[in-house]
Parts: C-alpha cells; structure tokens; sequence
C-alpha cells in the first residue's frame, strides 16, 4: 500500500516538477519583486512597498498628496481594446480558412495545415520587421502605388494602430486557425447536409450546425489569440512606434529601460489578474449551460 | 393524376481528376406515384443513392430532369424542395435535444411557435418516442435514434420522404421490427416514399414497388411479385432471391409456350414467348420451384452432392446427369428431418412454368 502510493507520487514528480520550477516559481518570484522597492541601478532592495501597485493609478504630487493618473488605465485599455479587435479580426480570417481546409480532401488537408504553421520557422521579430517594409512610407506597397501614380505616403501605415493590428493579426492568425481546424475537422458535415434537408439556407446552416459544433474551438481559438496579443510587445514596440503603449511593451519598458523593476512586475501581476478573470467570467457563464440550444 | 416524382432522364457523372469520369446514373427514367411506397434496391454503386441525392438536391444532375408533381426541381437547393431525408446515419444533431431536433425544420420554415410544438408533439407520438423529447440524441439507442430522425423528416409534412437504407445500421431484430413499423407509417401520413436499400427482403416486404437498379440503369421496375416471379434478366433473377442459370435450346414451340431442353434427359416447359425453335436461350429457375423425387423413369435423374440444413429448409446441390447441376431448396418436414442425404440418387420435378425465360 505505502510502496503504491510512494510510487505513484514518484510517478507524477516530474509533472510537479515543472509546474513548480517553469510555472510557479517564476510567477512567485514576479509576485515578490512588485511588492519591493527599485534600485535606481536596476534590481530590486529587499524591502517591503506596495508603492509600485500604487504607481499604477496615482501620481505623487510633490507634496506627496496622491493624484489619479489614468495613463497606465489608457494603456490597459487600449491593450485591451486592440486585443480584442485583435481576437474578432482573427476570427473572422480564420473561421473561412479552417472551414476551408476542413473540407479539403485528406491529403491536400495536411499540406494546408503545414503551410498555416511555416511562419513559425521564422522568427516573430524578423517577420515583424518585414512588416515595417511593406507598411511603411516609400514601402513595398506605397512605392507600387506610386509607380501607378499615387502620391507618396499614400499608403503610410507605419506607426498607426492599424500597423499595430496588421502585425497582431499576423503574428497571431495561426493560433486561431489551428483549434478551429481541429473541431471543424472532426465534424460530422452530413449534419449540414441535413440541415440543408430541413430548410436551412447556406446562413442558417452555418449558424445554426456549424458554428456551435465548432464552438469549443472557438473557444480555444479566441483565448489563445487574445491572451498573448494583449501582452504581446513586438508588434507595438516595431509597428507602433513605441507611441502606442501598450501593457506588453510597457511591462518590457519597466524592465528595460525604466529601470523599475516591482512597478514592471505589478503590471506583470495585475494583466494576469485581470485574464484569469475573464477566464473565469467565461467558464461562470458558460457553466451548465452546455452547449448553445436551437433557439427557444 | 400526375406522378409525385418522376425522373426523366436523368444522368449523373463524377469527374475525378486523374480517373476516368463514372457514370453514376445512365439516362435513368422512373416515375413513382402519389402516396406510393417506392424502392429503390441495388448492390452498392448501382446508382440508387445518387438518384436519392439528386431528388434531395444534394447533387445536380448532369442530364435530365426531375420532377415533383410536375414541376422541375432539378437545380433547386435542398432547402427550397419540399422533400426531407432520413439518413443512413441519421445525422441528428447532438447539439440539440431531440424536440429541437424534431423543430428544426419547422423552424427554418418559420412556422408559428404553437404549431411547432403541435407537430413535434403529433411527429413523436408517430414515433411513440414522446417522453424522449428533452433527451440529447448521444442519450438514446440505435432505434430510438431512428425513430427520432423519422420524426425529424416527417413533421414538416414533406410531399416526398427519402429514406437512405435507414436501417442498416439496426440489428436484425430491430430491423424486422421498423420493417412493419415504417409499413405503418407510410400508411398512417399517405406520404410517398422513396426508400434505399441494397437488402432485397427489406424491400420486398415494405414496398408498393421496387426499382432494381445495377450499373447506373434501371433493370426492372415493379411490384414485389413481379420482380420476384418475372425477373426481366439475369441481373434481376440473381440479385433478387436464388436462381438456377440454365442454358438450353428451344426445341418446342406451341401457342405462347415453349419446350426447353436444357440436359440430354431435361426439359423444362415454360410459358415465355417469342422464342423459335433452335433458339439459344437463358432460363432462370428458382431452387424452392425444384421438387425432388424418387428416381422414376421419366424424370430427369441425378444424385445428391451436397445436403445443407438451414433449419426451416434444406438445399441440395443436385448433378443432373449429363453434367448441370442444380441448387433445389425443399421445406423440411414436420419432423424436421431432411428428405434426401448426400449420394442418393434423386429424380428431379419442375413444374410447367416455374422456369422463366431471360431476355438478353
């Protein structure tokens, strides 16, 4: 009885393991940094403070009286803004493209899906930089343009919140279409045949058989887009010029250049409070509710 | 009165880049009645699914027309003909219950709320599956599933019903039980039927009338009887039931009768016309329409080479002298006990008539 249970305790250590060392620990340690205070030099000094948490919302006047400065608030949420425009653009590309190749024959099938994956054999930073080339003034596409006789800077992305979407959307379409592939590739389509049999056009069908069955990848799609693209930094720090903050490229900041190591760390906090959050906002509402009902 | 569907003919090619084209369907004709219960039998690949199809408007044809009640509705969507399917795997969808199921297609028709709920109550009760509606179909067992997508296709009152080999995948039990019970149902709502299947009993027992289909083309098309007694061909003969193949000559010919000589001691008489003395022809006979005998001089005389109980009956493999041989099937006796055993010799009884002359 002893030796089972030692045994199987053994058995999952590795898996303990890892969470502790790769998941746990370094969150603990981040948790520990924001609540002490910044050595000018970098680092941290082994002091209690939660002024960094303070930080966030309010400014010190110069007679220590405490003023509400929502820029940090802004930068929250724009973050949060372009996430989620972010996450519905994806969506809406991705959806035709997994439906697509979920209807392929199977061979073709498996091609598609590797071609969806190359980009990652790229690194994030240089295709990133290669969208500096194609949305910039005197670009790939403005000098097109202006060899059909467009003005110049007529087509100047760079340095916009749509250079900031574009390059969130690229960076981040594969991890929509993926788990949207794979619910839609299990998928019974006789049901859409079916539903075509009981009077339901192309929109109906779509809404009403497709969409739910594919809702768990849905799902999966949605958060893995908008999680990362929330605190992801490369595309506005490159394709926003560093102008449009946003909480990825000012936690990077903090750290970097600011030098303030626990405020850095407590945004780190405060963006994964807020997205366990809606994690659990999502599975409180979702709960027994099982999937969507044929609308009564 | 006009048919309630009628293929005219109708052609389907699949084109697979790489193969030569098929020919699913080769200017195939039919028309199937008002309130008939039609079926469409076949081995696999003879085409009968992809006519289903074709009237469903899963798939266009390529030539043709089809009809419902006289109108062509041949490159109409499925959602714009008022014909529903029961699939082969039902197809219900599991995220619904089994009401919603049922509602979906009233629901698409945009029918009021209360005769929704009327008809889904009526189509279930048809089904006696009443007290299932808040179930998810994953909840339910092969035949209940069945019942469930009859209900389906029915409660928006379809002038046609397609049925897919609906219950193939049923047990055997279960299958000779929804035989009767889809009999029942068809009577009970007077929609016509078109029903799939490559089981031969199923369709005898069940329809007004049975296509057989081979090969894209429609062999034969009758009523259970007619395609059972009166095979137009080889085809036919072989595919419905067991047949003797004999071939033979026509030795005899007298007022819409023939002698057929099919072994040196063996003449069969038929009552097909239309064949001349000295004509080479086919014969299809069916092994129950064998008798066997005592070996009297007379008959045409053989021996026993094979005996297989099959409980209600037994088949011998008779050798006619002179080299045929033949498959007979014989009743078993009350007692149970087989008549004949394996090497006894045997004289072999067919009655005028029982033999059918094959075209082609």
């Amino acid at each position: 009885m002893q030796r089972t249970q030692i045994s199987a305790w053994l058995g999952v250590a590795p898996a303990w393991f890892v969470i502790g060392i790769f998941g746990v620990l370094p969150m603990l340690i981040m948790l520990g940094i924001s609540f002490m205070v910044a050595d000018p030099y970098g680092g941290v000094e082994p002091a209690y403070s939660h002024e960094a948490y303070i930080q966030f919302l309010f400014e010190r006047d110069l007679d220590d009286s405490l003023i509400f400065n929502p820029i940090y608030l802004n930068i929250v949420l724009r973050s949060v803004g372009l996430a989620a425009i972010t996450t519905a653009l994806c969506l809406i590309v991705g959806l035709p493209v997994a439906y697509f190749i979920a209807r392929q024959p199977e061979s073709r099938r498996d091609v598609l899906i590797l071609l969806i994956t190359i980009p990652f054999w790229t690194n994030l930073l240089i295709r990133t930089y290669a969208w500096i080339l194609i949305l910039t003034r005197n670009g790939v596409v403005d000098a097109r343009l202006q060899s059909v006789g467009f003005e110049a800077g007529t087509f100047d992305l760079l340095y916009t919140n749509t250079a900031v979407l574009i390059g969130l959307v690229y960076s981040y379409l594969p991890f929509m279409v993926l788990p949207l592939y794979a619910s839609l590739e299990k998928m019974d389509f006789r049901l859409a045949e079916a539903a075509s049999d009981l009077y339901a056009n192309r929109w109906r069908v779509a809404w009403e058989v497709i969409l739910p069955l594919a809702k768990p990848g849905i799902v999966a799609g949605c958060l893995l887009v908008f999680v990362p693209s929330i605190g992801a930094f490369i595309a506005p720090d490159l394709l926003g010029g560093g102008k449009r903050m946003m909480l990825g490229s000012l936690i990077y900041f903090q750290f970097a250049t600011a030098r303030n190591w626990p405020f850095g760390a407590a945004v780190s906090i405060l963006l994964m409070a807020f997205v366990m959050l809606a994690l659990l906002v999502y599975a409180r509402v979702n709960k027994g509710q099982g999937l969507p009902a044929g609308g009564h | 009165m006009k048919p309630a569907v009628e293929a005219k003919s109708v052609s389907k090619i699949y084109e697979t880049a790489g193969h030569a084209p098929v020919k699913a369907l080769d200017n195939v004709s039919l028309a199937i009645a008002e309130n008939e219960f039609f079926t469409l039998l076949g081995p696999s690949g003879c085409g009968k699914t992809t006519l289903l199809r074709l009237i469903a408007g899963f798939e266009f044809p390529n030539g043709g027309h089809i009809l419902l009640q006289g109108q062509d509705i041949a490159h109409l969507p499925p959602d714009k003909r008022p014909v529903n399917t029961v699939f082969q795997h039902y197809a219900l969808f599991p995220h619904m219950t089994v009401a919603q199921n049922v509602a979906f297609g009233l629901r698409m028709l945009k029918r009021p709320q209360a005769e929704i709920g009327d008809s889904v109550r009526q189509a279930l009760a048809l089904v006696k599956m009443e007290a299932y509606g808040a179930r998810r179909p994953s909840q339910l067992s092969g035949g209940q599933q069945q019942r469930v997508a009859f209900a389906r296709a029915i409660a928006p009152h379809p002038k046609v019903l397609l049925l897919d080999e609906p219950l193939s995948a049923l047990d055997l039990k279960l299958r000779q039980a929804m035989r009767l019970e889809l009999k029942r149902l068809q009577r009970e709502t007077g929609i016509t039927f078109i029903f799939v299947t490559h089981d031969q009993e199923e369709a005898l027992t069940m329809s007004d009338r049975i296509a057989v289909m081979s090969a894209g083309h429609v062999q034969q098309v009758g009523e259970p009887l007619a395609i059972y007694e009166s095979p137009v061909n080889r085809f036919v003969a072989d595919f419905i039931g067991d047949s003797n193949f004999l071939d033979g000559a026509v030795v005899k010919t007298a007022k819409g009768g023939a002698l057929i000589k099919v072994a040196p001691n063996f003449l069969i008489e038929t009552s097909a016309a239309g064949a001349a003395k000295g004509d080479k022809v086919s014969l299809a006979l069916r092994p129950e329409k064998i008798t066997l005998a005592q070996p009297v001089k007379g008959l045409p005389r053989g021996v026993v080479r094979e005996a297989v109980y099959i409980g209600n009956s037994t088949t011998y493999m008779v050798e006619i002298d002179g080299g045929i041989g033949v498959t007979v099937r014989e009743s078993n006796s009350l007692s149970g006990q087989s008549h004949f055993a394996v090497g006894d010799r045997v004289g072999v009884v067919v009655e005028a008539g029982a033999a059918r002359l094959l075209a082609g």
